[in-house]
């Protein structure tokens, strides 16, 4: 197996070869994939060395070191994340050929079409539809929040090929380009005025059989698959104390004795509390995945993550005091970055209300936890094994 | 600031599962609920047992003071273990509050050997002061210290009517010291109180011109008062730990088996969302335990900052997780029979023991620079 020094020499031998000062950025990028050392825990040949996953900061800061231009992954994010993962464990030899290389390095970005505006949390209801023409898919329904489908090449999508089947079992995954005229992408403008996500309409839009993932009714095992990875990103590095939103309003705290009262030191302290008991609890997931003993606190992260997001968001409109009625813009702009940190105290306070919904409402994650965590026994279910047509909705 | 140690390591799990499973034989619930309306409500032969056989109530002792010369990691790790089975052990006040004062004063010979003595067991101490003691509070004055001899009175101290010896903050003509009670003295009175925690139990110490060694003055006895406080804040919230742990799991255990309406209670979203919610708190629990543990190893000011947020968190925590086990068993955990109250009376004793969430939050106002208004 690959050590750390072992990762230094190849970084440094692939250096000396490609000068990142000299070399086009695109040939830069893709020499590095060439070379193993994009993910190196993929497979010789798909980007990587079959290393360890954890030695990917070592590739990762050897190349910062030098100022070597990077895939610039927030752009990619789910790409990175969810499609290249799921595309490298489902796809065929050929199709993994085809897409990784150009997602690392980012010449074709990729978005997510799961969710749907009757199947949110209920993923497995989804309605749209793919029908069988010849060698080709042909696909009917709408698609809802979806980040990155205005810049996105590709798409991963999960269509219903099966309505006589129930629920589960009638779906497929497939492969969309986001270039075919049966695919219009709108944003969707949500209550902070911006529009940082999109629907997207499929009116008989084609996709060749060979961009589908998987056999014909497999796509919601796959899907889960793609899910899993969307949970394995948290964690990240140590962080320091009163970074992130408690260390925002603490400052406040410090420098504008005018605004203290004695109810909100209370509520400072308890929310300064929560912020470094979350903080510590995930370096402690953080030892537990360096030391090869994942735990399950992830999810809890994520809770935890919501709730303190929201109610410091809240609190800070309240320390402001006067400042805390205004909002800086309520234009419909394209955000970037969705970064909580980077605008005003009023957009913080509606964006995080998001925090709890998005990648699984906190309702739904603390399903997860009773019954994978802790073993409780699931609801009673009426729809599991209902052919999808005859479902009420 | 390196990152703390917030895993378990392998000494560490060594020594918990030989807690565990000494107390799977001799301490399970029916001894407990048992014991704590009998003569003797403390578990002596227990305690002896972890003395001798495990060589646990030292841990924070140095070898050559007879102690396991482990620390204040490995002492959590045993507190957990205590705590999920509420044993009636004398855990706080002497291996862990005296212990800790005394090894602060061991320069005095009387203070070492004494030290000595609690961590093989054959003696039993206490520190006496009120077991609500915050370790930011100011250093006591109920007890005067006049001609070598103590007079005053303290409520509440912790383990006090199986303590052979007291470590006594006292006022002298020159100051606070720390002074070396030998509870058979004449002039010491024990009183009982009836407890609201029937497994940790409390009692007023009177004192009436008793001698005793002074071992610590001025501010090394107020730096050692502090330390012992701080030191057993900090372990404290490692006992909660294992002892919210419990009451989860039990939960769990119950819900799981307990049918109505044709179901399983725990299948009930209203049910297994509440236990979610204890869980993750208790995930979160454990990491800052474990971190107040790890800087407590250290002398540095992290330690502070790291207990204030471990004990302000664990103390509510714990008291949450003994009310849901209760709520969650329905009317079996209102009866007597159901060791229910006895989880929740340590549950709800500790979250007042050494200090409430408000005063440490107050520390964390003054160490994380958060003024009052």
């Amino acid at each position: 197996m690959v050590d750390a020094d072992e990762l230094r020499t190849r970084v440094r031998r692939f250096l000396s070869e490609h000068d990142p000062a000299g070399t086009d950025r695109l040939d830069f990028l893709r020499a590095r994939f060439d070379a193993g050392l994009a993910w190196v825990h993929y497979p010789v040949g798909l980007g990587g060395i079959d290393a360890p996953r954890a030695l990917q900061t070592v590739v990762d800061e050897e190349f910062a070191a030098t100022g070597a231009p990077d895939n610039d992954p927030l752009t990619n994010t789910i790409g990175l994340g969810m499609a290249a993962p799921t595309i490298l464990g489902h796809g065929t030899e050929e199709q993994r050929r085809r897409f990784l290389r150009p997602l690392w390095t980012g010449e074709e970005t990729w978005c997510q079409l799961f969710s749907e505006p009757g199947a949110g949390s209920d993923l497995a209801a989804l309605s749209t539809r793919a029908v069988r023409e010849g060698d080709e898919w042909v696909l009917d329904g709408q698609k809802v929040w979806t980040s990155l489908a205005h810049t996105a090449r590709w798409a991963i999508l999960v269509a219903r090929t099966a309505p006589g089947a129930p629920k589960h079992k009638g779906l497929t995954y497939f492969l969309c380009d986001m270039t075919d005229p049966g695919v219009e992408v709108r944003p969707l403008r949500q209550i902070t005025g911006e529009a940082e996500f999109n629907e997207v309409f499929l009116s008989g839009a084609r996709i060749p059989d060979s961009q589908r993932l998987g056999e014909v009714g497999q796509g919601w095992r796959i899907a889960m698959d793609t899910l899993m990875n969307e949970r394995v990103a948290i964690g990240g590095g140590n962080t320091a104390r009163e970074q992130g939103m408690i260390g925002i309003v603490s400052e406040t705290w410090r420098q504008r004795p005018e605004l203290r009262t004695p109810g909100l030191h209370e509520r400072l302290l308890r929310l300064w509390v929560e912020s470094e008991a979350a903080r510590v609890t995930s370096e402690r997931l953080r030892q537990q995945l360096v030391a090869g003993q994942p735990g399950p606190e992830g999810s809890a992260a994520k809770l935890a993550f919501a709730r303190l997001n929201q109610l410091i968001s809240g609190f800070e409109l309240e320390l402001l005091s006067q400042q805390g009625l205004s909002y800086d813009d309520w234009s419909l702009r394209r955000p970037d970055s969705t970064e909580l940190t980077s605008r005003s105290p009023g957009y913080r306070y509606l964006r995080a209300k998001g925090n709890s919904i998005e990648g699984g409402t906190s309702e739904i994650l603390r399903n997860i936890i009773a019954e994978r965590v802790l073993g409780l026994p699931a609801e009673p279910r009426t729809d599991k094994d209902v052919p999808w047509k005859e479902l009420p909705r | 600031m390196s990152s703390p140690n917030l895993l378990y390591g392998e000494v560490e799990q060594e020594l918990r599962d030989s807690v565990r499973s000494l107390l799977r034989d001799r301490c399970d619930w029916t001894a407990v609920l048992a014991r704590c309306e009998s003569e003797h409500p403390y578990d002596r032969q227990l305690w002896s047992t972890l003395a001798t056989d495990l060589g646990v109530t030292g841990l924070l002792v140095p070898e050559e003071l007879g102690g396991a010369g482990a620390g204040p990691r490995e002492l959590a790790v045993l507190a957990e273990e205590l705590g999920s089975s509420v044993a009636p052990v004398p855990l706080l006040g002497s291996a862990v509050m005296a212990t800790s004062a005394l090894l602060a004063c061991s320069e005095a010979s009387v203070a070492s050997e004494a030290v000595t003595t609690l961590a093989t067991g054959s003696a039993v101490g206490t520190v006496a002061v009120p077991l609500t003691t915050a370790p930011d509070d100011p250093f006591p004055e109920s007890v005067r210290a006049q001609d070598a001899t103590l007079s005053g009175t303290v409520p509440t101290v912790v383990d006090l009517e199986v303590a052979d010896k007291a470590v006594v903050p006292a006022i002298g003509e020159d100051g606070p010291g720390l002074y070396l009670l030998d509870s058979s003295a004449p002039g010491v009175t024990r009183t009982p109180i009836t407890p609201l925690d029937l497994t940790r139990r409390i009692g007023t110490l009177e004192l009436d011109r008793v001698p005793a060694p002074r071992v610590a003055t001025g501010p090394r006895a107020e730096r050692a008062l502090h330390h012992a406080l701080t030191t057993a804040a900090g372990v404290l919230a490692s006992e909660q730990v294992g002892l919210a742990q419990h009451c989860l799991d039990s939960t769990v255990d119950y819900v799981r088996t307990r049918y109505q309406f044709g179901r399983a209670v725990g299948s009930f979203q209203a049910v297994k969302h509440r236990l979610a919610d204890l869980w993750a708190g208790i995930s979160t629990a454990r990491a800052v335990a474990r971190d107040a543990a790890d800087a407590l190893t250290g002398s540095s000011e992290e330690a502070g900052i790291s207990v204030a947020v471990a004990q302000s968190y664990c103390c509510d925590l714990v008291v949450l997780a003994a009310e849901e086990h209760l709520q969650l068993h329905g009317g079996i955990g209102m009866t007597w029979e159901h060791p229910a109250h006895l989880y929740l009376g340590r549950a709800k004793s500790s979250q007042l023991t050494l200090g409430t969430a408000e005063r440490h939050r107050n520390t964390i106002a003054t160490l994380g620079a958060l003024p009052a208004p």
